[in-house]
């Protein structure tokens, strides 16, 4: 798992390893100073002359210089080092995601997608700035230390046998036992802020129904209740500084006692005050070193969940591929079903779509009809390849979309989704994902084809006008209009209309189609429609119910032969008839 | 284009007051009176504490140094034996002093954490819909997320080793004072130098840390537009653009964030080696000051010799380490303010109004046929309205809604209704009918109060609504909007949601007046399903009917309908409609439809365009009038 996080280091290698050499030197300095100034001290209180004092003084100086440079740059290093290492991390999730099939984005969803390649890189990012600073240099302190309070201290390095096992198992303790209450409740956390985003999204049912105070008291009790799991984890936290100090007050008591009588009975044969006094120093060197190390373990640890799930992300498998010998070119509009049957996943039990049979010939308008649930979504979406079929296969151009190269396919085929998007962007950018190199008159060309060109122009900013994040300031119609008019800016040879004028009124529906025929009568229309006027005057009618092809035929046809159709069209035109 | 003109705003970001920290401090001692205090008197406590020991230290070592001339250890003995058990006793305050203000600073941030989310989220609740409408929801949210944890950092670890690392310079420096005033001259200046440091170096690091909190926010933006676009970037084959869109964008991340981290890492070795420069240096001026036997000044009287220089160096190695502490808080004091001050904006929006008096009651009516309040659930409502004279008035709830003359607009000077004026009748069925943009939604929005009306008015069972309480308006109407929003929890919690009381049973025979019963028994939990995802398990349809489902159990005198069934497809309508129709039954209903056949059975048909009524009359009187709905309907049909 670390190592398929790893390969993202990539050219940060250096940055890292320069990090670890200058932490090194750093580390040898920081253990030699106390050394020179034990020295220093020594010579002052034995009155050493002046020139002395100055020349061991500069050394010092020196001394600190250097170790100034050594943690400066490998301050720089080890951030440049771990924000680079994450930068390629979210671009190795971003362009991982980008190779995902349909398929595969159904797994995640897309405010996990964000936490992943945000909060988790971060706590990635964070864990490797703190491991590469600490972990040379905490067990490398630690070993100094223990050594020079073993050859200092003699027989008073023994307090270290009880006091590092000591804060060892604690620390240990503690944090095994904070680890998994941490873990509850941070999924605790991330539900409790799911349930805000659904709050402030449903503003106007929780207004609309005044469930204001209702809604208070729900957030309030989850809020509570975050509170309380979260204190309990903190408090076995807040063990740490506690456990921490005793074992430094046990040390410096221990070695005051011991190494006073010590002293004083063998006149400072055994030990002397110096050694004492380093003593006391070393063996706060030690506990802090330990007490780093157990930081770098909860650290390791707390970002374990997060690598976890960034490695999900980078090892999830695309579901399909482009074949080995592409074919680079769509010869028409025509599509074929043979024998497809279709469900999302293995494990399901009912196909979505089950033997399904047609053939449409390029250039025709087709209609889809069919209740909700009856796979008219799930059909067209096997055209463009967003999902494979489980069995049979389908046909474009008359190949198997299989042995067509993936973007070769999907530029000839312009799907309008149900759920469709603008982004944020003037009007102008989001037609441009259509066709990036549109000029001004083909993009206009368009949208007055998806009758959008009136009110576009009745905007202040006309195309230049900002579209929100995710569209929300123009209407669902005027969405659905901008979502046609960038469809047809592929020039695409098969046009697939999901719903997609639903919120268009009818007349303009009308327009859009008769606009179709008009002017891009070589291009295959399938229309997927609730209204029987949207489809009616479709070449080919295809009416689909719970997953299977109940009819197929024109408006006339289906009329006498289809009770299903019959059905709908006579509860739609009961008005017409009145009229 | 409802949104369009107030969505224009770049979000919101409140310039950093400086009175954030102050506000945070003082809500935290109104919050906790006694225990802020009292872990604020334990701060201060173990601070001292701990660097007195450092004193005693030095007397022990002393009388160590003394004793091992002589080697008499059981003379010595009493003199260090008391000393050591001075300092065990110091030890144990320390550590339960310690002890007790983690453990309170555990229960407190989280305690503190709590009541900044409610009282945010309370807030939130009671702000009006325009706010929604200004800000982004990815905004709104990262109140609830990083602006509080910058919050959690202040209070859980920087407030705490501030006081911690304040009290022990003072502490130190007192002593310093009383060893001798001379060098801790010479100590200060080096502290001088630090901070200086520490300013300039912590001061730039927090800059580009609150760049990298702004780069951060711009990817977060973009990802999360990509990652719910994905399906879309995938049809258009715009994976690559994508991709070099969001490269720039982490680029910049990237960079800040390496700034940010460099500075911060860098501080912490300058300032430790110019602590070990000051030490180099007070040894010096040290031994100077002993060479040259210079007249000490202290507090203590005593003079200078070798017995104040080692303690002095010992100090100084304490002070630097501490002031070490605090230059490292300097970035997340910055942090914390930035995220305060946006948490407090959120805080400090204004409420919506509610200057409504007027109630709605359960009512009982007398023997004399006049309404009577009561407190039982009879099935009768009755608006209670308070007279300025001190007599009360109970009119009953009957649907009655009228708009007279109602000009809107969202921004002003712009005007986007004009003098709309609609009576609707108790039990009558209203549509309105027009082209996207035409007002149709602006219309309910006044109805319920989600926006008020510039001038005009809007009477509801002859009550002016701006004198019913706001909560008690939205109670006696429905609303199902075309965009459905459900709760995480079962189907059955979804639709008790438009009443909190409702039985089981209620809630199913809901379910069934809305057509929703058939498909939602068929769920692998039936009502107990858990939906989670605003539904995403469900399709657009099965969404929309639960939402039906959940207004017909709130059971009010009058609906909107906004776009209620444009996702139902029409077999299925046919099916709900029976149910749409006995829903509707006896109520005052506002019916917004693309599709006509769901408006043609209205009472009154308006047809909306730009904002102002042009026909207004039933399908049969508008299809003879011949005008726009007249269009509107053949037109349908006119490429036949």
């Amino acid at each position: 798992m670390y190592k398929r996080l790893l390969k993202s280091v990539r050219e940060y290698k250096m940055p890292t390893i320069l990090t670890l050499i200058f932490i090194v030197g750093e580390v040898i300095i920081e253990v030699l100073i106390p050394f020179i100034t034990a020295d220093l001290v020594n010579r002052i209180k034995a009155g050493a002359d002046m020139s002395y004092i100055v020349k061991t003084g500069m050394i010092l100086v020196g001394m600190a210089v250097i170790s100034l440079c050594c943690g400066g740059i490998a301050g720089f290093t080890s951030a440049k080092a771990s924000a680079g290492f994450a930068k390629n991390l979210r671009h190795d999730i971003f362009s991982k995601i980008q190779t995902y099939t349909f398929e595969n984005i159904d797994k995640f969803s897309s405010s996990s997608l964000v936490t992943r390649m945000t909060t988790d890189v971060q706590n990635v990012q964070m864990a490797y700035m703190t491991v590469i600073r600490m972990a040379v240099r905490a067990p490398l302190m630690l070993i100094f230390a223990v050594i020079m309070a073993w050859t200092m201290g003699g027989s008073l390095a023994a307090t270290f046998v009880v006091v590092i096992p000591v804060l060892g198992m604690g620390l240990l303790i503690i944090s095994r036992k904070a680890m998994p209450a941490f873990h509850r409740v941070f999924r605790k956390y991330d539900k409790l802020n799911e349930a805000i985003e659904e709050n402030v999204r449903a503003m106007r049912v929780v207004k609309g129904f005044s469930r204001e105070e209702y809604e208070k008291e729900k957030f309030s009790d989850a809020s509570d209740n975050i509170r309380r799991d979260f204190t309990k984890a903190e408090r076995i936290v807040a063990m740490n500084s506690p456990l921490m100090q005793f074992c430094v007050y046990f040390n410096s008591v221990f070695i005051l006692l011991v190494g006073s009588k010590l002293a004083i009975t063998s006149q400072g044969a055994a030990i002397n005050v110096g050694q004492i006094s380093a003593m006391l120093t070393y063996g706060i060197q030690i506990l802090m070193q330990l007490m780093m190390l157990s930081m770098v373990y909860v650290i390791l640890t707390m970002s374990n969940e997060s690598i976890k799930r960034i490695c999900e992300v980078l090892t999830e498998e695309p579901m399909l591929r482009s074949p080995e010998k592409p074919l680079c070119e769509v010869a028409d509009g025509s599509v074929d079903f043979e024998n497809v049957s279709f469900k999302y996943s293995e494990k399901a039990e009912r196909y979505s779509l089950e033997n399904i049979n047609l053939h449409i010939k390029s250039g025709m308008t087709v209609g889809v009809i069919g209740g909700t649930g009856a796979g008219k979504s799930t059909l067209v979406q096997l055209i463009p390849r967003l999902y494979d079929t489980t069995v049979g296969s389908v046909k474009v151009g008359g190949k198997d979309v299989k042995e067509y190269e993936l973007n070769t396919l999907r530029s000839s085929v312009a799907m309008v989704l149900q759920k469709n998007l603008l982004f944020a962007g003037t009007i102008n950018e989001n037609l441009r994902w259509g066709n990036e190199n549109a000029t001004r008159e083909e993009i206009e060309e368009a949208c007055k084809l998806a009758q959008a060109d009136d009110f576009i122009r009745q905007f202040p900013d006309g195309y230049e006008t900002m579209i929100e994040q995710g569209g929300t300031n123009v209407s669902g119609g005027q969405k659905q209009r901008l979502c046609i008019a960038r469809a047809l800016l592929k020039r695409p040879k098969i046009l697939i209309l999901d719903d997609s004028t639903s919120a268009v009124d009818m007349k303009t529906d009308a327009l859009i189609r008769d606009g179709f025929r008009r002017y891009i009568p070589e291009t295959t229309k399938i229309i997927i429609a609730q209204r029987i006027a949207s489809v009616r005057d479709s070449d080919m009618i295809i009416v689909l119910d719970n997953g299977g092809v109940s009819a197929v035929g024109t408006h006339e046809e289906l009329l006498k032969t289809s009770p299903i159709y019959r059905e709908v069209y006579e509860q739609q035109s009961g008005g017409e008839e009145a009229a | 284009m409802k949104k369009q003109q107030n969505m224009k705003n770049a979000p919101k970001r409140p310039p950093m007051k400086k009175g954030v920290i102050g506000r945070v401090v003082k809500m935290l001692f109104k919050s906790y009176p006694v225990l802020v205090p009292t872990m604020l008197l334990c701060i201060l406590f173990s601070g001292a504490v701990s660097s007195i020991p450092s004193l005693f230290t030095q007397k022990i070592i002393g009388f160590i140094e003394a004793g091992m001339t002589t080697g008499d250890w059981s003379g010595s003995k009493e003199k260090i034996i008391p000393l050591i058990f001075v300092l065990i006793g110091l030890y144990i305050l320390s550590i339960a002093a310690i002890t007790a203000y983690t453990q309170i600073g555990a229960y407190i941030t989280q305690g503190f954490l709590h009541k900044m989310r409610r009282s945010m989220f309370n807030g939130m609740q009671d702000l009006p819909i325009s706010y929604f409408d200004r800000n982004r929801h990815g905004d709104i949210m990262s109140h609830y997320t990083n602006d509080i944890d910058t919050l959690r950092q202040l209070v859980s670890q920087v407030l705490p080793s501030l006081i911690n690392s304040i009290t022990i310079v003072l502490v130190v420096f007192g002593i310093m004072v009383y060893y001798s005033l001379w060098m801790t001259l010479v100590v200060l200046a080096g502290v001088a130098a630090m901070l200086l440091v520490s300013k300039k170096m912590g001061g730039g690091s927090a800059k580009y840390f609150v760049r990298q909190q702004k780069s951060m926010g711009k990817a977060e933006g973009y990802i999360q537009e990509m990652m719910t676009g994905q399906r879309v970037v995938k049809v258009f084959c715009h994976e690559a653009k994508s991709q070099e869109a969001f490269d720039k964008i982490n680029d910049e991340l990237g960079d800040d964030s390496y700034k940010a981290n460099a500075y911060a890492n860098c501080l912490g070795p300058i300032i430790m080696n110019i602590g070990n420069v000051l030490y180099v240096i007070v040894a010096m001026v040290g031994g100077l000051f002993i060479a040259a036997n210079i007249k000490n000044v202290s507090i203590s009287g005593m003079a200078f010799g070798i017995s104040i220089l080692i303690p002095f160096l010992n100090m100084t190695r304490q002070f630097t380490g501490n002031i070490n502490q605090l230059s490292q808080q300097v970035n997340h004091i910055v942090m914390a303010m930035a995220g305060a001050s946006r948490v407090f904006a959120l805080m400090d929006e204004e409420p919506e109004t509610d200057d409504g008096y007027v109630t709605l009651v359960n009512a009982k009516a007398g023997k004399d046929g006049n309404l009577t309040e009561t407190n039982e659930h009879t099935g009768h409502w009755a608006w209670k309205h308070p007279h300025s004279d001190g007599t009360v008035t109970y009119t009953p709830l009957l649907g009655d809604v009228r708009m007279v003359d109602v000009d809107f607009s969202y921004e002003e000077g712009k005007e986007v209704l004009h003098g709309i004026s609609v009576y609707a009748e108790p039990g009558q069925k209203v549509a309105f009918v027009g082209a996207t943009g035409a007002g149709k939604t602006t219309i309910t929005n006044l109805i319920n109060r989600f926006y008020d009306i510039a001038d005009g008015k809007i009477r509801y069972d002859g009550i002016n609504i701006n004198k019913i309480k706001k909560s008690d308006l939205r109670r006696s109407l429905g609303i199902v909007l075309q965009e459905t929003n459900l709760f995480t929890g079962t189907v059955m919690d979804n639709i008790r949601y438009g009443r909190l009381d409702a039985t089981d049973e209620e809630c199913i025979e809901a379910a069934k007046l809305a057509g929703a019963d058939d498909f939602i028994t068929r769920l692998p939990g039936g009502y107990n399903t858990l939906l989670t995802n605003n539904g995403a398990n469900l399709s657009q349809g099965q969404r929309q009917l639960i939402s039906i489902a959940r207004a017909a159990v709130a059971d009010p005198p009058v609906m909107i309908l906004d776009e209620a069934t444009s996702s139902i497809d029409t077999r299925t309508e046919a099916i709900v409609q029976k149910g749409m129709d006995k829903l509707m039954e006896g109520r005052t209903v506002f019916v917004i439809a693309h599709r006509l056949s769901t408006v043609m059975n209205s009472d009154v048909i308006m047809v909306l365009d730009h904002g102002r009524i042009i026909e207004r009359g039933s399908h049969e009187k508008l299809l003879e009038e011949k005008g726009t709905y007249y269009q509107l309907y053949t037109g349908a049909f006119e490429l036949e």
